[in-house]
């Protein structure tokens, strides 16, 4: 059992770095709650790997503290904390067969033979791997190879946690699925911790049931799927996560009224008297082109926009549009009919998000 | 779809077949050719059939000499595999460090046969040799003209230093293209270093240790300069390999027929003794369906 906390951690690959570009990761606080699902998800070079590296002892962070369940396990290695980590390739012992595979983290610690049977059949039997034990490991299909990648780590009964470092890079689209599947049933019936590294926000999404995001090494949001999508909490969140990402208009206020560049938004009075008072420069309104309300016809409070191109994607489509100089993006289902030359857009006021220095800041207008 | 069926392609085969033909098969032929006649000159020769193989089967002198060699090839590879991969898991991996370790070890291999053989000479040299000076000053009385026992150890000692940087460069790069998540994975798997070694490091070492072991084992059965160069194959004929006793005939005594039935059965060997290794090494790493799980 492990509740996992980051205090004040930062890592940097250099012996003395001088700016915040140095870190991989940035000074962070961070807590994994036992028995959750969670996912890190970010961008290639955002830090993911070296925050899991750091977890598992493979790494010693530059500065602050990792805790399990309170306890400082800094300078512990990873064969002294109670940690299994999966890597993005599958990792094998070749000559050994799936049986002696599975039981080799068990017998490296002299369990007895019974027990260690015992384990491995239990593992094997949630796998799905009973009918392979005999065979060698090196002549699996890359799938079957993760999934003894990852049996070694279920077979300790020690293990608090598992680690997962983009474990699907390498197995066939269809077969990803159903892997995904058995981690979830695993982390169900096993009451494990687990964190799942990932690029992907569909593979974080449907596994986690909390999502870390990361970024230039920080985590910029923690949160549920939904609450990603619904209020992201820095505009990389919002660019990030949906298909398309969210957009994003810098704003101002000028003769009381809220301008991008020269275009007028129309947005309600909370809203506008936040712009008015943000302290930054650096002030936008982001929304999801999924919450724009698009009009072939002109309608009261609708902004003139020019239609681009519109792309269909069978069960919506999405448009292309030019609003003053920005570009924005919205979604419209397959039921209405894409407007053509000009479009009619409408910001619903509770699904515009105010972000400050790229944060967001709450305007409490619902 | 008409399929157009054009034997001619079949010409395209023939500068392989060609090149093939004047690197190996003509030569080998000519001692074939050799090898089942007595030639006297340009025009007087007879066959013999199978005489020049039965004689040099049955010969003593030959008997012994291919037991020294199996002795010798076997000695050499059962120290330098070992050494050698002792010497490239301690090797440093990354940094100045590594270049030069690299080059140290890579210096005996650039030296010629010849040359190995003459260095060798003057070093186990009682009266001005570093080496056999240096023990005969310990009161150990070293004589390689002497002692079949001292020429021995120093053929060995030799062809260890030669060879052994072979063995370590081919183990080094095998080492250097296990990647990093291996390590990681057996520190989080708990694994002892013998562990390590035992399962992760000499799998993947298994495909270089194989061209290692076949190079070495073709390389000291055909040994020759060397000790020619350093005991001249004595003292008495306690140092003579296959190679000296065939070079011996061909060259010293002209005796044709029976050098190429030698030549011939000497190939065989090697061959075979080659396709043995390899297969017992690949074997190593199929599946054994009946074995207990």
């Amino acid at each position: 059992m492990a509740e996992i906390t980051l205090k004040s951690l930062a890592h940097s690959y250099l012996a003395t770095p001088a700016s915040p570009e140095d870190y991989a990761i940035r000074e962070m606080n961070h807590v994994w709650h036992q028995g959750g699902a969670y996912a890190l998800l970010g961008p290639s070079g955002c830090g993911k790997s070296t925050l899991l590296n750091i977890i598992s002892g493979l790494l010693e962070p530059s500065s602050g503290d990792v805790l399990f369940d309170g306890e400082r396990v800094n300078s512990l290695p990873p064969e002294a904390r109670n940690i299994a980590q999966v890597f993005q390739f599958p990792v094998i012992y070749d000559t050994m067969t799936v049986y002696d595979n599975l039981a080799f983290p068990l017998r490296n610690v002299k369990t007895p033979e019974a027990r260690v049977r015992e384990r491995v059949m239990e593992v094997a039997d949630v796998l799905e791997l009973t009918g392979q034990l005999r065979r060698k490991a090196k002549n699996l299909t890359a799938d079957e190879k993760q999934k003894v990648s990852m049996g070694r780590g279920l077979v300790r009964d020690d293990v608090s946690a598992i680690l997962f470092d983009e474990p699907l890079t390498v197995i066939d689209p269809q077969l990803k699925w159903k892997l995904r599947r058995k981690l979830k049933e695993i982390h169900q019936r096993f009451n494990l911790t687990m964190v799942y590294v990932t690029h992907d926000q569909l593979e974080a999404s449907t596994f986690a049931d909390k999502i870390a995001v990361m970024y230039e090494g920080q985590v910029v949001q923690f949160g549920t799927p939904r609450e990603l999508f619904e209020r992201p909490n820095h505009t990389f969140v919002g660019y990030f996560i949906g298909s398309p990402g969210m957009n994003f208009l810098e704003v101002s206020t000028r003769d009381d009224r809220v301008m991008a560049g020269e275009t007028p938004i129309a947005v309600g009075p909370r809203l506008r008297e936040a712009v008015a008072g943000a302290r930054s420069r650096n002030v936008k309104l982001g929304i999801r082109p999924e919450f724009i309300e698009v009009s072939g016809e002109p309608v009261e409070g609708g902004m003139e926009a020019v239609v681009e191109h519109a792309q269909d994607l069978g069960t919506y489509s999405i448009l292309y549009l030019r609003l003053g100089e920005y570009a924005v993006k919205a979604r419209i289902e397959e039921d209405q009919e894409p407007p053509e030359g000009r479009a009619y857009l409408r910001f619903p006021d509770n699904h515009v998000g105010l972000y400050v220095d790229e944060y967001r800041v709450e305007t409490n207008h619902e | 779809m008409n399929k157009v069926y054009n034997n001619r392609a079949w010409w395209l085969i023939l500068p392989m077949l060609l090149l093939v033909a004047f690197s190996a098969i003509i030569p080998l032929m000519t001692v074939v050719n050799y090898s089942v006649q007595d030639v006297f000159d340009a025009n007087t020769r007879f066959f013999t059939g199978t005489e020049w193989f039965r004689e040099m089967l049955n010969d003593p002198a030959l008997h012994a000499a291919l037991l020294r060699q199996f002795a010798f090839s076997l000695t050499v590879l059962a120290i330098e595999v070992p050494l050698g991969i002792g010497i490239a898991l301690i090797m440093p991996k990354k940094g100045w460090q590594a270049s030069a370790v690299l080059i140290l070890v890579t210096m005996p291999l650039l030296i010629p046969w010849n040359v190995v053989g003459s260095i060798w000479q003057i070093f186990t040299r009682g009266d001005i040799g570093l080496m056999g000076w240096s023990l005969r000053e310990l009161g150990y009385g070293y004589n390689i003209t002497a002692s079949p026992v001292d020429a021995w150890a120093t053929i060995i000692l030799m062809d260890v230093w030669h060879w052994t940087p072979l063995i370590a460069l081919l183990c080094y790069s095998g080492l250097r293209s296990i990647p990093d998540a291996y390590y990681q994975a057996a520190r989080i798997d708990r694994a002892s270093k013998w562990s390590v070694f035992r399962y992760i490091q000499l799998p993947k070492l298994t495909n270089v240790l194989v061209i290692g072991v076949l190079l070495r084992f073709m390389h000291s059965f055909m040994i020759y300069a060397e000790p020619f160069v350093l005991t001249g194959g004595g003292p008495g004929n306690s140092t003579t390999f296959l190679s000296q006793s065939l070079t011996t005939m061909a060259i010293g005594q002209q005796d044709l027929g029976p050098s190429a039935a030698f030549s011939l059965i000497y190939f065989l060997i090697i061959l075979l003794v080659s396709w043995v290794f390899y297969t017992a090494i690949m074997n190593m790493q199929k599946d054994h369906k009946n074995e207990e799980a």
